[in-house]
C-alpha cells in the first residue's frame, strides 16, 4: 500500500510542472485561500512590530551561536543524550539513516511502524524503504496520512495536505477506506482518529522528527497539534527521532524563544496545542513510555552547506514554512511543482547542498526576488542574498574552484558568457555605447523577431527611434535657451 | 571511518580558526512583554485555553470533586481514570464515598502493556494534576510519573485537570527559571494548551484529532 505512485510528477522538469499547475484553476484556489489564511495569521500573532523583530533578532542569535559551536554542541547533546538513556546514533547519508532505523526495527521484530511528522524522514523517504522490506510505516498527522493515501508527496511542510480540498479529500477516504461520503470536515478528521488509533494501538515502533535538540539538558522537542506526535513517542515500545544535524540549541532556555518564533511564524498560534519535551526513555519505576529511545543524526549534505559560511545561514531555518505562505511563486504553482522534499524559498536553498544544484537548476530563478521570505524568516535567514549566491554558482565555469556547492555551474552556457562580457564592454565604454545607440536606432527594423522565451508570451522588444540620451540632450537645449529668455 | 567521526571532522574543519560566538541572551525580550499583575493571570490563561475550545471553571479547594461529579455526569461518562496515591486522588476517592452513584473510578496501577488495549478502548475520562500553568500562552505544564503516566492525559477522549492559580507563572522563561529546569528534566514534560485539533483540511479546525477532544481545566483559586 506504501508504493507511492508520483501521480503529480507527470512533467520532469520545474517549467513544465508549473506549467501544468498554473492551469489546475482548483489547486490554485486551494493555495491562495491557504497562503492568504495563513500570512493573515501570521499578521495577527506578531501584532507589536517591535516585539517581533526584537524576537526575531534574539532567534537570528540563537540559531548563528548554536552553529558557529556546533561540533561540541553535538557532542555535548550525545553525552547528555546518552547519560539520560537514549541512544544517538550518527549517518552522513539517506542509506545509512534508513539502514539504521531499520535495523533498529528489525532487533525488535517490528512489522507496525507509526510515525508522527518528520520532514527528515521525507528526506530519507522512510516509508518507501520500510515498505520494500515488508514494514508498514504509516503517517499519522492527518495531512501526511491523507498524503500518503493518494500516493503523494507533501506540498507543504506544515500543512501536507493544503492542495486538496474537503471534497477531494471525502473522494479519497471514499475510494481508498470505503467510508461514505461527507465533507464534513469534523466527519473526516473522525474518520482518520478513528483509523489511526488503531494503529497507535498496536504499532511496534514510532518514528518522529525533533524540532530542537537540547544539548544542556539531553531532550528532545517536538512541537503539534494534533497529539499524533505524543502517541507515536509515547504508545510504541519503541521510539526512534531523526533529524538533521544543525537541530541542536545549546540551552532551554533558547527554545523559548524559538518555539514562540515558530508557532507564531507557521499558524498564527501562541503556542501549539502541545510542547512535548523527552529526555529519556522509561524509567523502571515508571508504567508508559518506550522502553527504548534513539535518535539518528542525519547530516545529508547539512556539512556542505556548513562549509560555506554564507550558505550556513540555510542552517537556521527552524521549519515553519513562514517563507513559502509568503511566496508569490509557492501560492500560484504550489509544493509539488518543485518536486522535492522541500518547496518553496527555503527549499530552493536546502536542497542543492542535498541533492546537487545540477539536479534543480531552475530553483534559484523561481523566485521574483521580491523579499518577502526574508522579511518573515523568524530566525532572518536572507533568503534572497542565497538564492543571488546560488544564481551564480549556477553558472559558474567549469574547473572553478573552490566548488562551494554540489553540482555548481550546471547552467553555464559559454553563449550566455560572452554576451555578458559584450553587455559590460557596452556599458563601460562610453564610445562604444554611443555607436551602439546609433545604430540601435537607426535600423531598429532589424530587430530580432524572436528572442529566446521571452517572446513565447511576449512581444518581441522594438528599439524606439531615439534613444533617451538623445531626448535628454533636445531637453536639455530647449529648458537653456527658455532660461537664457527669462 | 565512522559517520560521526567524519560529519564532526567536516564540521571542525568548517569553522578552523573561528570562535563560538558568545552567549548574548536579552531574557527581556522573552519576559518583558509577557508579564500580568497577579490578579490578571487567571483571566489570561482562561482566555486563552478557551479561545481553543478548552472549558474552564474556577473552583475552590473543598468544591471540586463535586464539580468533576456534575462534569461527568452532564456528559454520561461512566468511568474516570485517577491517580488514588496523589493528594487529589485521595480527595477524589473519599468525596466519591458519599453514596451518591457516581462514575467508577479506574487506577492506572500496572504497566501499559498489561491493559493497553483497556485504556485505549474501554476508558472515557482522566483526572491528572498539573505542575503548573503559563500565562503568557494559556498553557498547563505536566510532569507525568509513576502515578499519573504520560498517556493518562492523552488517550482518554475527556481530560480534566487541576491547576492551583498559585502555580500559573506569567511565562514559560520565568516558570523554567524559578523551577531550575536547566539542572535535568525528568523522562517527559509537556506543556498542554487545549484540546487536541487539527487544521490539515482546507485550514479548518477541528476538535479531537488524536488526543483528547476535550480538556476541561479546573483553576483552584488559592490566591
Amino acid at each position: 500500500m506504501n508504493q507511492r505512485i508520483p501521480v503529480t510528477e507527470l512533467a520532469s522538469d520545474f517549467k513544465g510542472r508549473a506549467r501544468e499547475a498554473l492551469a489546475d484553476s482548483q489547486l490554485r484556489s486551494n493555495f491562495r485561500t491557504a497562503m492568504d489564511s495563513l500570512m493573515r495569521k501570521r499578521a495577527d500573532a506578531f501584532s507589536d512590530e517591535d516585539e517581533r523583530e526584537g524576537l526575531r533578532e534574539l532567534g537570528n542569535h540563537i540559531r548563528a551561536r548554536s552553529l558557529s559551536n556546533l561540533p561540541d554542541l553535538l557532542e555535548q547533546l550525545e553525552t547528555r543524550l546518552t547519560a539520560n538513556g537514549i541512544k544517538v546514533h550518527w549517518a552522513e547519508t539517506v542509506e545509512e539513516a534508513n539502514e539504521i532505523v531499520h535495523g533498529l526495527i528489525e532487533a525488535h521484530d517490528g512489522r507496525q511502524v507509526v510515525k508522527g511528522k518528520s520532514m527528515v524522514s521525507e528526506e530519507m523517504e522512510m516509508n518507501d524503504y520500510l515498505a520494500d522490506r515488508d514494514i508498514e510505516c504509516l503517517e499519522s498527522d492527518m495531512g501526511e496520512y491523507i498524503v500518503q493515501l493518494d500516493n503523494e508527496k507533501p506540498s507543504h511542510i506544515i500543512m501536507p495536505a493544503i492542495h486538496k480540498n474537503a471534497r477531494q479529500v471525502s473522494a479519497l477516504f471514499n475510494e481508498k477506506l470505503g467510508e461514505h461520503v461527507s465533507e464534513d470536515v469534523d466527519e473526516l478528521i473522525q474518520t482518520g482518529r478513528r483509523i489511526l488509533r488503531r494503529k497507535f494501538l498496536e504499532a511496534d515502533v514510532g518514528v518522529s522528527g525533533v524540532n530542537f535538540a537540547i544539548a544542556e539538558t539531553g531532550t528532545l522537542l517536538l512541537v503539534e497539534n494534533e497529539g499524533n506526535g505524543r502517541m507515536s513517542t509515547t504508545s510504541p515500545p519503541v521510539h526512534i527521532a531523526v533529524t538533521g544535524i544543525e537541530k541542536v540549541v545549546s540551552n532551554l532556555r533558547d527554545v523559548v524563544p524559538l518555539v514562540s518564533l515558530l508557532t507564531r511564524s507557521a499558524l498564527g498560534q501562541p503556542i501549539t496545542t502541545y510542547v512535548n519535551l523527552i529526555s529519556g526513555p522509561r524509567k523502571p519505576d515508571e508504567l508508559d513510555g518506550p522502553e527504548e529511545v534513539h535518535l539518528v543524526l542525519l547530516d545529508n549534505g547539512r556539512t556542505g552547506a556548513f562549509a560555506d559560511a554564507q550558505m550556513r545561514q540555510t542552517l537556521n531555518c527552524i521549519r515553519c514554512g513562514a517563507c513559502m505562505n509568503h511566496c508569490p511563486v509557492y501560492t500560484r504553482v504550489g509544493g509539488h511543482t518543485y518536486g522535492e522534499v522541500y518547496p518553496g524559498p527555503i527549499g530552493k536553498i536546502v536542497t542543492p547542498h542535498m541533492v546537487g544544484l545540477d539536479k534543480v537548476p531552475d530553483h534559484p530563478s523561481a523566485s521574483s526576488l521580491c523579499g518577502a521570505c526574508g522579511e518573515v524568516c523568524p530566525v532572518k535567514i536572507p533568503i534572497p542574498e542565497l538564492l543571488q549566491r546560488l544564481r551564480q554558482e549556477n553558472v559558474q565555469a567549469p574547473g572553478h574552484e573552490p566548488v562551494s556547492v554540489k553540482g555548481a555551474g550546471s547552467k553555464y552556457s559559454r553563449k550566455e558568457l560572452l554576451m555578458w562580457r559584450a553587455w559590460v564592454m557596452l556599458n563601460t565604454r562610453p564610445a562604444f555605447y554611443k555607436l551602439f545607440l546609433w545604430g540601435a536606432t537607426r535600423f531598429r527594423a532589424l530587430a530580432p523577431k524572436k528572442a529566446g522565451p521571452w517572446t513565447e508570451n511576449h512581444s518581441a522588444p522594438v528599439p524606439a527611434a531615439r534613444s533617451l540620451h538623445d531626448l535628454a540632450r533636445d531637453h536639455l537645449k530647449n529648458s537653456s535657451i527658455r532660461r537664457e529668455r527669462l | 571511518m565512522s559517520a560521526r567521526t567524519n560529519i564532526l571532522n567536516k564540521l571542525r574543519t568548517s569553522l578552523a580558526g573561528t570562535k563560538p560566538r558568545p552567549d548574548e541572551f536579552d531574557e527581556s525580550l522573552v519576559t518583558g512583554p509577557w508579564r500580568y499583575p497577579p490578579e490578571e493571570r487567571v483571566a489570561r490563561l482562561r482566555e486563552l485555553m478557551e479561545a481553543v475550545h478548552t472549558e474552564v471553571h474556577q473552583t475552590r479547594q473543598n468544591d471540586w470533586p463535586v464539580l468533576v461529579a456534575e462534569l461527568l455526569a452532564k456528559r454520561e461518562i461512566t468511568n474516570l481514570l485517577y491517580a488514588p496515591a496523589t493528594p487529589h486522588g485521595g480527595q477524589l476517592a473519599s468525596a466519591w464515598k458519599d453514596g451518591t452513584r457516581k462514575p467508577e473510578l479506574r487506577v492506572y496501577d500496572r504497566p501499559i502493556e498489561e491493559w493497553k488495549v483497556g485504556l485505549f478502548n474501554d476508558v472515557q475520562a482522566s483526572l491528572t494534576g498539573t505542575t503548573g500553568g503559563i500565562a503568557a500562552t494559556g498553557s498547563l505544564v505536566l510532569w507525568p510519573d509513576r502515578n499519573e503516566p504520560r498517556l493518562m492525559s492523552l488517550v482518554p477522549p475527556v481530560h480534566i485537570a487541576l491547576l492551583k492559580a498559585s502555580g500559573i507563572h506569567d511565562n514559560w522563561y520565568d516558570m523554567m527559571t524559578a523551577q531550575n529546569w536547566s539542572a535535568g528534566l525528568p523522562t517527559n514534560v509537556l506543556l498542554v494548551s487545549g484540546p487536541s485539533k487539527t487544521a490539515d483540511i482546507e485550514q479548518v479546525l477541528a476538535y479531537g484529532a488524536h488526543g483528547p477532544k476535550e480538556l476541561i481545566v479546573l483553576i483552584l483559586e488559592d490566591v
